[in-house]
């Protein structure tokens, strides 16, 4: 059987196609590798231009309930993140994350107040399991609903006047913002967010349109298609985790060094402390430290050290403290750099630790992420 | 003479030695590469040993050995620049020299027309 055929394709498959993309199977999507420019220069150039993702793979849902408020469907999510919601005031955007009952991390989302409901996105490969745990749990007061719409995020330093040509208003939007917005007559909803690093826009488009806005986009001189090769290694140097890599079920938040997303609101003390699963270990750990941590690490040398490497306390090899969740070569950086978790013991910034690299130990130095700096507007 | 192996490396046999690399083929599967490590000269190899590792962005490599012999020459350029790989892959992007066992086994590779059969 040709395993191609199994794979679900997103409405922007035959676009992909058309720009000569190398198509490789991702969470059983057909989706676009690299463009023929390369991921190093598909890279840069969101660096420094602006570059068009297609990440309609990714779940979009609906959470609505049944009451009809929005406070009703904030309170019923929060019993399943441990972020403020109810605090979310509309048209904003929050990262957050489900959690299992041991604390650790089931999937990691973003989650916006549009009108009197919420607008969540999920990973591919989780989107599955996502909408049942939804339904399972907080099913019986909200209607949870899959949206079939493209999505498509705009990144890069031109990304806000390339969109501005469509549709002036975006200019005024900040970081994490989210609008409706009609893009020649199509009707989208706009956040000002991406997974890159950079400044940028993610846009929930109708499936049968989402060609058309694309197309308009990449008219734009300053705008090139993106694959996921270059999409991993700008999250990776923005330092941002990669659900299944960087986070999983093995993985808490505070671990995760991902505390800046759980507000007061949800810790001890706070006007709704608790209430979702895992809290127990997850707010002793706010309160106490985790005894491991992800950080950033940056190794000498130009090897490349890849997830799944060991790391060690000395350069014998004889004592091993943590392991590479992801790493590669940053194009921005012109170094290689890499993310794992080491015990707090070895988690300071500057600290040098060893990584196995086809048998060789090689010396990695922890550093301060994001590797590149984010050029968000605040 | 051109010989290539069906793991995509090239050789340019002059006598008992062997200039090897990988072929246009093997490069533009791998994309933009950034980091290569060669072999010591000096060092024998078997057929399909590990002789050299090439890195692109996102994955890592090995270059087999394509015959039994010894490592005459390796390319230095290619350590400071592996673009230099990407842009002349069987020219200045060439790897190492060997020199080889048993000369006559190179006979055994695919030559140049049976190895653009594979590859199509």
């Amino acid at each position: 059987m040709d395993d191609t055929a199994a794979l679900k394709k997103t409405p922007l498959h035959a676009l992909h196609l058309s720009l000569g993309a190398r198509m490789v199977p991702f969470a059983g999507y057909d989706m676009p590798v690299q463009y023929p420019a390369g991921v190093m220069k598909e890279h840069l150039h969101t660096r420094t231009e602006a570059g068009l993702f297609d990440v309609s793979h990714m779940g979009q849902i609906i959470v609505k309930a049944k009451s009809g408020t929005y406070e009703d469907a904030a309170l019923a999510l929060e019993s399943l993140v441990p972020v403020d919601i109810l605090g979310l005031a509309e048209g904003r955007q929050r990262y957050g994350f489900f959690t299992d009952d041991t604390g650790g991390i089931l999937d990691d989302l973003m989650i916006t107040h549009v009108d009197d409901h919420l607008f969540v996105v999920v990973n591919a490969a989780c989107k599955e399991a996502d909408l049942a745990h939804l339904q399972a749990n907080i099913g019986d007061q909200c209607d949870i609903t899959l949206l079939n719409r493209a999505l498509i995020a705009l990144q890069g330093p031109r990304a806000v006047e390339v969109l501005a040509e469509l549709w002036a208003d975006v200019a005024a939007m900040k970081f994490m913002d989210v609008r409706h917005c009609r893009l020649h007559d199509i009707s989208c909803l706009v956040s000002r967010s991406g997974y890159s690093g950079e400044d940028g826009f993610e846009i929930s488009i109708p499936a049968d349109k989402a060609e058309d806005v694309a197309m308009r986009l990449l008219e734009h001189p300053d705008v090139q298609a993106i694959g996921l090769g270059a999409r991993d290694s700008l999250r990776l140097e923005a330092g941002l985790c990669l659900y299944g890599n960087d986070i999983d079920t093995t993985t808490s938040p505070v671990e995760a060094a991902l505390e800046w997303a759980m507000q007061k609101a949800r810790r001890a003390g706070g006007a709704r402390a608790g209430g979702f699963p895992g809290s127990g270990r997850i707010l002793s750990e706010l309160e106490n430290g985790a005894a491991r941590r992800r950080v950033g690490l940056k190794p000498e040398g130009k090897a490349p050290v890849r997830g799944h490497a060991k790391l060690y306390a000395d350069a014998e090899g004889k004592t091993e403290i943590g392991e590479v969740t992801s790493g590669g070569f940053g194009p921005s950086v012109e170094g290689p750099v890499a993310m794992g978790y080491l015990p707090i013991s070895h988690a300071a910034v500057g600290n040098q630790v060893y990584a196995e690299v086809r048998g060789k130990f090689l010396p990695v130095t922890v550093s301060a992420l994001p590797f590149v700096t984010p050029t968000y507007k605040r | 003479m051109l010989k290539f192996t069906a793991e995509h490396e090239w050789l340019e046999l002059d006598g008992d030695v062997a200039t090897v690399g990988i072929t246009t083929y093997a490069v533009e599967q791998l994309g933009d590469l950034v980091f290569v490590e060669l072999p010591e000269v000096g060092k024998s190899f078997a057929k399909n040993d590990d002789a050299a590792t090439v890195e692109s962005v996102k994955a890592a490599s090995e270059v087999y050995c394509p015959l039994d012999g010894e490592i005459t020459a390796v390319n230095e350029a290619i350590v400071a620049d592996p673009s230099l790989i990407n842009s002349d892959p069987q020219g200045a992007g060439w790897f190492f020299k060997l020199k080889l066992k048993n000369p006559a086994d190179a006979d055994g590779l695919l030559d140049e027309a049976a190895y653009k059969e594979l590859i199509a």
